[in-house]
C-alpha cells in the first residue's frame, strides 16, 4: 500500500461572483496522478498557481476534488476524511495561529485536538524546539512578537507534535533565513530516516528539493509534467551533446515549464 | 471495541475542553478591552434603568416594577446576545486569523468543534451578566420580593441552547465570506432584537411585525424570566414556556449543525477556507 496515492485527480475553481453573467471556471488541478512508497521524500515544484497548494489542500481534507481519486494510507480523503486526518498533518506557507497566544498555548491547544496526553506532549514538544533552534525562553511569548522564521518553526512544531506517518509540507522554508532553512531539512531528513515519515514537500528552491527529495514531480499550469529521480529527470531533458549528471535541477525546471528561479522568486516578492 | 468507543469519548471530551480553555485564554489576552465592554455594557443597563426612573420622577404613570422589567431585558438581551455572537463569531475570528484550515484538518468531530465553542459562549455569558447585574444591583438595587429564581434561571438555561443554534446558524455566513458574513450577522441581531420585546410588549410593534415575534427564542425567554422575577411565576406558568424553548432549542441546534454541514462541504467544494476566503 502506498502512502500517498493520486490518480487522474481534477480540480477547478469558478471566478467571479455567482450573480456575474460570464463566470470563469479555472483548472487548478488536471489530471494529476502519483503515487509515494511509504518513508518516502516526495517534492513537488512548481511556480505560484501551478496547483501545489491546491493538491496539498485535498490531501489534507480541506478541499474536494471535483474528480479523481486521492488516498492516504488506503484511505480516501472525501469518504473518510476522520481517518485521513489522524494519520497526516500539514505546513502551510503561511503560519496561521492565534497571534495573541504564546506558542506554548497554541501547541497545547493543537495537541489536545488531536489527543496527545499533556506529558508525553510537553517533552515531545521541547525535543521538537530544541531540533528546530527555537529557544526555550521563546515559547512562552505571544506569535505576534516572534518573527516570520520563528513562527514558521512553531508551525512545524505545531504539525510534529501529532506525531502524523504522512506530513504535508507546503513551502515550510519559505521566509526562513539560511541558518533556520538549513535548521529545518536537517529536521526533515531526521523525521524521514528515525521516525519513518512520508512527506510530500512543495518547494520553488531547487537546492532543496535535490537535497531532501528521493523523487521530485515537476508541476506546471495545474498538470505534472515530468516526475522520478534526478537523474530520471536529467536524462529526460538532456540535449544529445551535453552529459546529463551535469544538469542542475534548476535547468530540468527551466526546459520542462520555461519558468527560471529567478522568475518565481519574481512572483514570489511581487 | 468498547476501549476504542471510550478513547475516542475521551478525546472529543479534551477537544471541547481545549476550545473552551484557547477561548478563555484568548479573553484573558484581550483583557482590557473585555473591562470596557463590561463596562460598557454595565453604563448601558444603567441608563435603561435610569429612564424607567426618570419617568417614575416626573410623574408619568408607570408600574413600580417598571425599572426591572427594562432591567431584565437589557440583562437578557446581553445574555443572550454574547452567546449568539460568540458563537457566530468564533468563525469569522478563525477566519480572520487564518486558523479555520487548521480546526478543520483536526481529527475531530464537527460537534465537537461545535460544542466547545457554545459551551464556552454559554459559560462566558454567565459569567458577564452575573458581573452586570451585581454592577446595576449595587446602584440601582434590585428589590424581588416574589422572585422565583430558580425557575428564572432554568429559563434562562434553556433559552440559551436556542441562541447556540441561532448562532450555529448565524456562524455559517463567515464561513462562507468574512467579512459579509459578519455583515449579514449583525443585521440577524438586529432583527431579533427588534421583535423580541426586549425593552417593549411584542403587542407595541406593529402588526405585521408582531408575526416575526412567534419564531424568536428571546420572546419566550424573556416572558418566562419577567414571569419568574417580578410576579413569582410558578411552574403552571412556566412548563408551557419552557416547553415551547426546549422545542425550539430542538429545531433550532440540529437545524443550525446541518446548515453548517452544508455550508462546509461548499466551502469545501468551492475552495472558500483560504485565508482570504
Amino acid at each position: 500500500m502506498f502512502a500517498i496515492e493520486c490518480q487522474n485527480v481534477c480540480k477547478s475553481f469558478v471566478d467571479g461572483p455567482f450573480w456575474a453573467k460570464k463566470r470563469k471556471r479555472v483548472m487548478a488541478v488536471k489530471d494529476i496522478s502519483f503515487q509515494v512508497p511509504r518513508g518516502e521524500i516526495f517534492g513537488l515544484l512548481g511556480a505560484n498557481g501551478s496547483g501545489k497548494s491546491t493538491l496539498i489542500r485535498m490531501l489534507s481534507t480541506l478541499l474536494l476534488p471535483d474528480a479523481g481519486q486521492l488516498r492516504i494510507l488506503g484511505h480516501d480523503p472525501t469518504a473518510d476524511p476522520m481517518q485521513v486526518r489522524r494519520l497526516i498533518n500539514r505546513v502551510a506557507v503561511d503560519a496561521a495561529f492565534f497571534k495573541k497566544l504564546s506558542a506554548r498555548e497554541n501547541l497545547n491547544y493543537a495537541s489536545r485536538l488531536y489527543g496527545q496526553s499533556p506529558s508525553r506532549q510537553a517533552s515531545r514538544m521541547q525535543w521538537i524546539l530544541n531540533h528546530l533552534g527555537l529557544a526555550p525562553e521563546k515559547i512562552d511569548e505571544p506569535i505576534e512578537d516572534m518573527s516570520r522564521g520563528m513562527q514558521q518553526k512553531v508551525a512545524i512544531a505545531r504539525a510534529l507534535l501529532s506525531v502524523p506517518p504522512v506530513l504535508l509540507l507546503d513551502e515550510p522554508t519559505t521566509g526562513l533565513d539560511p541558518v533556520s532553512r538549513k535548521q529545518v531539512r536537517s529536521f526533515i531528513q531526521h523525521l524521514q530516516q528515525d521516525e519513518g515519515t512520508t512527506i510530500l514537500l512543495t518547494t520553488h528552491d531547487m537546492e532543496e528539493a535535490q537535497a531532501l527529495c528521493q523523487r521530485i514531480a515537476i508541476m506546471a499550469k495545474g498538470e505534472i509534467i515530468a516526475v522520478g529521480r534526478l537523474p530520471e529527470l536529467q536524462q529526460q531533458v538532456a540535449h544529445p551533446t551535453e552529459s546529463p549528471a551535469d544538469i542542475s535541477l534548476e535547468t530540468i525546471f527551466f526546459r520542462l515549464t520555461g519558468v527560471t528561479q529567478e522568475e518565481i522568486h519574481y512572483v514570489e516578492q511581487s | 471495541m468498547l476501549n476504542k468507543a471510550k478513547r475516542i469519548g475521551q478525546h472529543e471530551a479534551q477537544a471541547v475542553m481545549a476550545f473552551v480553555e484557547r477561548q478563555f485564554a484568548l479573553s484573558r489576552r484581550y483583557f482590557a478591552w473585555e473591562i470596557v465592554f463590561l463596562f460598557y455594557t454595565i453604563v448601558n443597563t444603567l441608563t435603561i434603568a435610569f429612564i424607567a426612573i426618570g419617568m417614575q420622577e416626573q410623574g408619568h404613570q408607570v408600574k413600580p416594577d417598571y425599572i426591572f422589567y427594562l432591567v431584565i431585558g437589557a440583562l437578557m438581551w446581553g445574555f443572550l446576545g454574547v452567546i449568539f455572537r460568540e458563537v457566530s463569531e468564533s468563525v469569522s475570528w478563525e477566519r480572520w486569523e487564518g486558523t479555520i484550515e487548521q480546526t478543520f484538518m483536526a481529527p475531530i468531530h464537527r460537534l465537537t468543534h461545535l460544542g466547545g465553542i457554545c459551551t464556552y459562549a454559554v459559560l462566558y455569558g454567565f459569567i458577564r451578566t452575573i458581573l452586570v447585574l451585581g454592577a446595576v444591583g449595587l446602584i440601582v438595587g434590585m428589590h424581588l420580593p416574589h422572585a422565583n429564581f430558580a425557575g428564572a434561571l432554568l429559563v434562562l438555561a434553556v433559552a440559551s441552547l436556542s441562541f447556540v443554534g441561532l448562532g450555529l446558524m448565524a456562524a455559517v455566513l463567515p464561513l462562507l465570506s468574512p467579512e459579509k458574513g459578519a455583515q449579514a450577522t449583525h443585521i440577524m441581531e438586529g432583527l431579533i432584537l427588534l421583535v423580541s420585546g426586549i425593552y417593549y410588549p411584542v403587542s407595541a410593534l406593529p402588526q405585521w411585525l408582531q408575526m416575526f415575534s412567534v419564531f424568536s427564542p428571546a420572546t419566550y425567554a424573556l416572558q418566562g424570566v419577567r414571569a419568574a422575577l417580578l410576579e413569582g411565576a410558578g411552574w403552571s406558568i412556566l412548563g408551557p414556556i419552557l416547553l415551547r424553548l426546549f422545542l425550539m432549542a430542538g429545531v433550532l441546534i440540529p437545524l443550525g449543525l446541518f446548515i453548517f454541514g452544508l455550508a462546509e462541504a461548499y466551502a469545501k467544494r468551492a475552495g472558500l477556507l483560504k485565508r482570504n476566503g
